[in-house]
C-alpha cells in the first residue's frame, strides 16, 4: 500500500469517526485544525485506524504524532 | 454484537417514550467511553440513561465524604468498577499477601454497605477479571500467597457476601472475559496511555450486561421460553424420520441436543416457563416427550404445548393469552430463519435470537446472549410450571360450567390475609416488580422499602393469597396504604397477579379493606390510577368498585363495611 492509499483509508476513518462524510484532511493537520478532534476522539481515531489498516501501533507512538502525516508515516513502517 | 462506534452514534428518537434513569459510575479507571456506550446501548432498549462519572480513582472518597458530589445527587443505580490492574498494584505492595483477599473484601464490603445504607440506589458491583502473573507458574493456582489465588478468593468472597443481598448485583466481568477472551477484554496500550484497561471493543458486551441488570430493576426481564421442536430440541424431523431416527442422546450431534435440553431443564427449574410451538402433529410430537428414552424434557416440564399447522405468529399469540404475560418477557427459539423473521416482524416485542446454524454452537451462543437475567430466586419460581398446568385444568373445568357463578362456588376459593412480615416480603417485592398489568400506581418496592413500611407508623401493607380446590396460587396481591389523617388513608399501591383476574379477588380485597378501615375509624379512602403502557386493564377498576372519580384520582366514603359480590371466603387461621 502506498502513501496515497494509506492517506485515503485514514481519511475514511476520520470521516466515519467524526461523522462527516465530506471531511477533507491534510497531512499537516493536527487536532487544532479539526474542531471535533479532541482527546477522546483521538483515541477512537487510533483504534479505528488500527482496525482499518490491520496495524497495531506501539504504546509509545499513540500520543506523540505531531500531525496526520506523522501518523501515516508510522503506519507505513508497519505495512 | 453491534460495534461500539455504531452504539456511540445512537440518538434519542423524540417520537418514542424512554424511561429516564440516572446512574453513577465510580471507578479507578477513566470512564468516558463506557459511560457513552452505556448511554448509547440504553437508547436501543428505550432507556434514556444519564451517567454521572465520579472523578477517576475516588471511589471511597466519594462514598464516605458526606459533602462529595456523589452524596449530593440521587441515582437509581450506582455502578462500581475496580480493575484487576489496580488490585494487582495493591497486591504487589502488600506485605500480608496471604490475607490479601480478606483485607480487600472487608474494604469493599464497607463502602458497598455504606452506599446501600445511605441511599435508595441499587448497586452494580463489578467482580474482578482474572489475571495470573505466574510468579509461581502453575503452582500459583494453589499457593495462597499468589495473586491469582487471592483474586479468585476475593471473587468468591464477594459472591458469597452478595448471595442474599437483593440491592447489590454483580456485573460478572470474569465470565465476560471467559466469553470474549482476555485479549479482547483488555487493551494495555490504552491503559498505559489513557488510564482505562477495558478495550473499546469489549464495552458493548459489558454495557449490555449492565443494561440487562438495570432493566431487571425496572421489572423488564424474560419469564418464558417458547421452543420449536425439529432441529431445535432434537436433530431431524420427527414427522419424517420417526421417533427412532431423530438425533438425540449420547452420540455425535445428538449430544448437542441432549446438552441443550439439560440447560433448558435448568431454566425451567429456576422458574422460566417453557412452551412448545411447533409445526407438527400434536400426538406425534408429544409421543417423543413421553416415549423417547433420551429426552431430558418431559411433558410435565411444559406449561403450554402447541403443535399444529397454524402459523407460529398466531400460536404464539395464543400462548401469550393463556400465560397472560407481556410479549416483552418472552423468548422464542427456532432453527428456521423464516419462522424467526415472521415472528420478529409480527410481534416486535418478543426476543428472537438468531440461533447459529450448527446446533453444536447453540449453547455457547445463548450463554453470551444472557437472556434470563434475574435479581432473585424464590420458591414460587420453582412451582410456576405447575401453576400454569393447573391453570389449564381450571380452563378445561370452566368450560363444563355454563353458569360462571356456579363455577366460582365450585372452585371453593379461600384467601388468607396477612400484614407485611419478613416471611412474605421477598414475594411481595417480587410481585411489585413483576406485575405490570394489574398495578394501579406501578410503585416498585424493594425488600428494604417494604421492611421500612412494615415498621412504619403511618404506612401498612396487606398481603393476600388465594387457594382453591385445584391448589394454591400463593401470594397474589398486596395493598400498601398510607395514613393521611385520622379519618383518611391513601392507597399508595395495589397490585395483583393476572393469573387470578376475574375471580372476585378485587371485590374480596376491597370488602376486607373496608371492614378493616371501619374498625380503625377511617371513613375515607383515597386512591389513584397512574396510567402506563401496560396497566390499561385497571383503568376503571376503582370506578367499578364504587369509588367516585376526579380525573385519575378516586375517593370512597365509608359508612358501613362493603359487601361486594364475591365467592372468595376468608381463610381462618
Amino acid at each position: 500500500m502506498n502513501r496515497t492509499e494509506i492517506f485515503d483509508k485514514v481519511q475514511e476513518v476520520f470521516r466515519e469517526v467524526l461523522e462527516d462524510e465530506e471531511l477533507i484532511i491534510k497531512e499537516e493537520y493536527n487536532a487544532s485544525d479539526i474542531d471535533e478532534w479532541d482527546s477522546l476522539t483521538h483515541i477512537l481515531l487510533v483504534v479505528e485506524t488500527e482496525k482499518k489498516l490491520g496495524v497495531k501501533f506501539l504504546s509509545s507512538e499513540i500520543a506523540n504524532w505531531k500531525d496526520i502525516g506523522a501518523m501515516i508515516s508510522a503506519i507505513q513502517t508497519k505495512i | 454484537m453491534k460495534s461500539y462506534l455504531k452504539i456511540l452514534k445512537n440518538k434519542i428518537d423524540e417520537s418514542l417514550n424512554y424511561n429516564k434513569l440516572k446512574i453513577a459510575l465510580l471507578s479507578d479507571q477513566s470512564t468516558q467511553f463506557i459511560s457513552k456506550v452505556i448511554h448509547g446501548l440504553g437508547i436501543e432498549r428505550l432507556l434514556d440513561i444519564s451517567v454521572w462519572e465520579a472523578p477517576i480513582n475516588q471511589i471511597e472518597q466519594q462514598v464516605f465524604n458526606p459533602k462529595s458530589d456523589f452524596n449530593n445527587k440521587l441515582f437509581e443505580t450506582v455502578i462500581v468498577f475496580e480493575s484487576t490492574h489496580s488490585l494487582l498494584d495493591k497486591f504487589s505492595l502488600s506485605n500480608k499477601k496471604s490475607d490479601f483477599a480478606d483485607i480487600q473484601f472487608e474494604r469493599i464490603k464497607v463502602y458497598t454497605n455504606h452506599i446501600i445504607q445511605n441511599s435508595n440506589s441499587k448497586l452494580i458491583l463489578f467482580n474482578f477479571y482474572e489475571l495470573n502473573d505466574k510468579v509461581y507458574g502453575n503452582f500459583s493456582a494453589k499457593v495462597n500467597i499468589s495473586f491469582i489465588f487471592q483474586l479468585r478468593k476475593l471473587n468468591f468472597l464477594i459472591s458469597e457476601f452478595l448471595a442474599n443481598n437483593h440491592n447489590i448485583s454483580i456485573l460478572d466481568i470474569s465470565t465476560i472475559q471467559n466469553e470474549i477472551g482476555s485479549d479482547n477484554l483488555m487493551d494495555i496500550s490504552m491503559y498505559l496511555n489513557y488510564g482505562f484497561i477495558l478495550s473499546l471493543d469489549s464495552l458493548p458486551f459489558i454495557s449490555k450486561n449492565i443494561i440487562d441488570i438495570i432493566l431487571t430493576y425496572n421489572s423488564v426481564f424474560n419469564k418464558c421460553l417458547i421452543l420449536d421442536l425439529d432441529n431445535t430440541l432434537w436433530g431431524g424431523i420427527i414427522g419424517d424420520d420417526g421417533i427412532d431416527k431423530i438425533q438425540l442422546g449420547e452420540l455425535g450431534i445428538g449430544k448437542a441436543f441432549n446438552n441443550f435440553q439439560l440447560w433448558i431443564k435448568k431454566l425451567k427449574e429456576r422458574g422460566v416457563i417453557l412452551c412448545i410451538c411447533s409445526k407438527n402433529n400434536e400426538e406425534v410430537a408429544k409421543n417423543v416427550f413421553i416415549n423417547h428414552p433420551d429426552m431430558k424434557l418431559r411433558l410435565e416440564d411444559i406449561s403450554v404445548f402447541v403443535a399444529n399447522w397454524e402459523s407460529k405468529v398466531d400460536n404464539i399469540k395464543n400462548i401469550q393469552k393463556v400465560l397472560n404475560i407481556g410479549f416483552d418477557s418472552m423468548v422464542f427459539l427456532d432453527d428456521n430463519p423464516y419462522e424467526r423473521d415472521s415472528v420478529k416482524e409480527n410481534i416486535p416485542d418478543i426476543t428472537v435470537p438468531d440461533l447459529p446454524k450448527d446446533p453444536a454452537n447453540y449453547l455457547s451462543f445463548l450463554y453470551k446472549e444472557n437472556l434470563f437475567e434475574t435479581l432473585s430466586v424464590s420458591e414460587l419460581d420453582k412451582k410456576r410450571t405447575n401453576l400454569y398446568q393447573t391453570e389449564y385444568e381450571r380452563v378445561k373445568s370452566k368450560s363444563s360450567f355454563t353458569d360462571l357463578s356456579e363455577y366460582m362456588i365450585n372452585l371453593k376459593m379461600v384467601s388468607k390475609v396477612e400484614r407485611l412480615s419478613s416471611f412474605n416480603i421477598p414475594r411481595v417485592s417480587q410481585l411489585s416488580h413483576r406485575s405490570n398489568q394489574f398495578n394501579l400506581r406501578t410503585v416498585r418496592y424493594s425488600e428494604k422499602e417494604l421492611t421500612e413500611i412494615m415498621n412504619s407508623e403511618n404506612q401498612m401493607g396487606l398481603v393476600f393469597d388465594l387457594s382453591d380446590k385445584f391448589g394454591s396460587h400463593g401470594i397474589i396481591s398486596y395493598v400498601i396504604i398510607k395514613k393521611v389523617s385520622k379519618s383518611e388513608f391513601f392507597v399508595e399501591n395495589w397490585a395483583m397477579s393476572c393469573r387470578v383476574l376475574e375471580r372476585g379477588m378485587e371485590q374480596f380485597i376491597l370488602n376486607y379493606i373496608s371492614e378493616f378501615s371501619i374498625q380503625k375509624g377511617f371513613t375515607l379512602i383515597t386512591a389513584e390510577y397512574i396510567p402506563t403502557k401496560k396497566n390499561i386493564i385497571v383503568k376503571d377498576l376503582y370506578k367499578k368498585l364504587g369509588f367516585l372519580a376526579t380525573g385519575n384520582k378516586y375517593q370512597l366514603k365509608l359508612n358501613n363495611k362493603l359487601n361486594l359480590e364475591t365467592k372468595i371466603k376468608i381463610k381462618d387461621e
